[in-house]
């Protein structure tokens, strides 16, 4: 089977982003940008099916500018077969992604379509129930565990109660929760591989897909701060500031 | 301006998120009206019709809407929906695997957990783990919202009257099924509307050594929390995990036991009232935000701690 993987390039994980003082949006100069790390957890998983004979292909595909070639990269040299990427200079909302992979899809004929459950830059955990909804396939969000039997899949998703298992027909798309695996590290011989593995680039116009954006960015502003703190010394001073200055307790 | 509600249910009980989900919409307009999508739940209509400030409670009961499957849920809402000019649900994971079907559906953009309302189509939500705090315009014709709980107050549950309006109606597309769950059970209160929350990291070692913080919580009638770590290691489920893919809590009072503070656990808890912080290291990010910071070893610090109080 074929499986598509949608990839999202962000700032790292680890970068406190800030918001800009004049509060038009996040200050994002210089920080370090990276593969979303669901979407790092979306191409292992589909690396795993390739190794164990499940999935004949992985292609990766990823929207957003030129520089999204490194994140894709990266996906080559975890093992993904090839890349697509949808070039455009567009911030495109969720809704357009998803009808970019859409068109995408419809090209590919994928089997399955995993991608990560959330980007951690705008948070919105919308792309894969999107997608799935435009190409009317079946979801299995939040996943941590999945197997594949007979033209099904059958996904364990973490829920807000615990664990839920769903069984969903093929085609389908899985998003990967953070217990899906524990993705590897590219080694140098593939990295090195991954530069001859074929990269195609499309336009939304191209791909006859309108991704302009519905939503207005009126302002970006920092979260309220929280007065400083104290360090108490002993359970003793806890137990009381929390009974009689907080008040929290009784 | 007519704004849907999609009700948080299990099929037998009305789920409080519900609650903050309808004050949002308050917010928002005065025309609210809430669906109850499920299967047998006939005794959570009835408690949505309580619901002072209701204009009608629309009940779907079908098989298919049993176990909220989102491809079947999210097809009935986008019908129902398009005649409204607001949806709105609680971002719980129920409601985020939904929503985003019926946005695609209806082909407008969804607008993730607002924590507040500005005007009818102006929201603030926040992004990069709470970071930063986006003000957000959208032009769609019709708003597909998830609500963030801990931004909004529960609004009454008793004393309205509400309409009852039963929907003839069964969307299944047939291409998913539910198998099983595995739910925690648990007598402590909820994670998400606990007035007081203990978590515990990777400082705690071992599953085992949660159950020192059992006696705090119980003392205290308080939820139990974990960080990624503490998950991650097997020590606890996924249920626990408080963060900016977790649950998101803001309680009263909340306790990090052995938790260092990542960017990803502050976005689930730094909207808490107070925080205290009970780490061995005293450079841990945590005590940045805590209100109260204990520097101890917490095998010994927890013990006199539940001792004491």
């Amino acid at each position: 089977m074929k499986v598509l993987v949608p990839i999202k390039r962000v700032v790292d994980y680890n970068v406190k982003v800030r918001a800009k003082s004049d509060e038009t949006g996040p200050d994002l100069a210089n920080v370090k940008m990276a593969i979303n790390p669901f979407c790092e957890i979306a191409v292992e998983e589909a690396i795993r099916l390739k190794e164990a004979g499940t999935a004949e292909e992985v292609i990766a595909v990823s929207i957003g500018t030129n520089a999204c070639q490194e994140q894709l990269r990266t996906a080559l040299a975890l093992g993904a077969d090839r890349a697509i990427l949808v070039e455009t200079e567009l911030e495109v909302e969720p809704l357009g992604v998803a009808k970019l992979l859409k068109s995408v899809a419809e090209k590919e004929q994928p089997d399955l379509i995993i991608l990560g459950k959330q980007a951690i830059d705008d948070d919105s955990n919308q792309t894969g129930q999107m997608v799935a909804s435009l190409l009317s396939y079946p979801q299995g969000t939040f996943a941590s565990e999945i197997k594949i039997d007979e033209g099904k899949i059958s996904v364990t998703r973490e829920v807000d109660g615990g664990l839920q298992t769903v069984s969903l027909n093929l085609p389908a798309v899985v998003t990967t929760d953070l217990r899906l695996n524990e993705p590897r590290y590219a080694s140098l011989p593939n990295i090195m591989k991954a530069k001859k593995k074929p990269l195609d680039t499309f336009t939304p116009e191209e791909l006859g897909v309108d991704a302009s954006p519905r939503t207005e960015i009126l302002k970006v502003s920092p979260p309220p701060e929280r007065a400083a703190g104290v360090i108490v010394e002993s359970v003793d001073e806890l137990v009381d500031k929390l009974k009689n200055e907080a008040k929290v307790i009784s | 301006m007519s704004i849907l509600v999609i009700a948080e249910h299990d099929n037998e009980e009305l789920k409080g998120a519900t609650l903050n989900t309808i004050t949002a919409a308050k917010e928002i307009g005065t025309e609210i009206d809430l669906l109850i999508a499920g299967f047998s739940c006939e005794t959570v209509a009835d408690q949505a019709c309580s619901i002072p400030g209701i204009r009608k409670v629309i009940v779907s009961d079908s098989e298919s809407y049993k176990n909220f499957l989102a491809e079947n849920i999210g097809l009935l809402v986008s019908k129902i929906g398009k005649d409204y000019s607001h949806i709105l649900a609680a971002a719980t994971s129920n409601g985020k695997n939904f929503m985003p079907r019926v946005a695609a559906l209806l082909d407008v953009s969804q607008i993730s957990e607002i924590i507040s309302v500005l005007s009818e189509d102006t929201f603030e939500r926040p992004i990069y783990a709470g970071n930063c705090i986006a003000t957000v315009k959208s032009s769609d014709a019709i708003k597909v919202v998830t609500v963030r709980t801990t931004g909004f107050d529960d609004c009454e549950d008793q004393g309205g009257s509400a309409s009852k309006e039963n929907l003839d109606e069964d969307s299944n597309l047939e291409i998913s099924s539910f198998v099983s769950e595995e739910l925690a059970k648990s007598d402590r209160p909820e994670l998400t509307s606990a007035d007081i929350v203990i978590s515990g990291g990777r400082g705690m070692q071992n599953g085992e050594n949660f159950k020192l913080l059992e006696g705090i919580a119980d003392k205290l009638g308080a939820a139990i929390g974990a960080s990624r770590a503490a998950v991650d290691s097997g020590f606890v489920p996924n249920d626990m995990q408080v963060g900016q893919t977790g649950k998101i809590v803001a309680p009263n009072l909340y306790i990090a036991v052995g938790i260092s503070g990542a960017i990803q656990h502050l976005a689930g808890m730094k909207d808490s009232k107070v925080i205290v912080a009970i780490n061995k290291d005293e450079d841990a990010p945590i005590f940045q935000v805590a209100d109260y910071g204990l520097v101890a070893d917490l095998f010994e610090a927890l013990p006199e701690l539940e001792a004491k109080l």
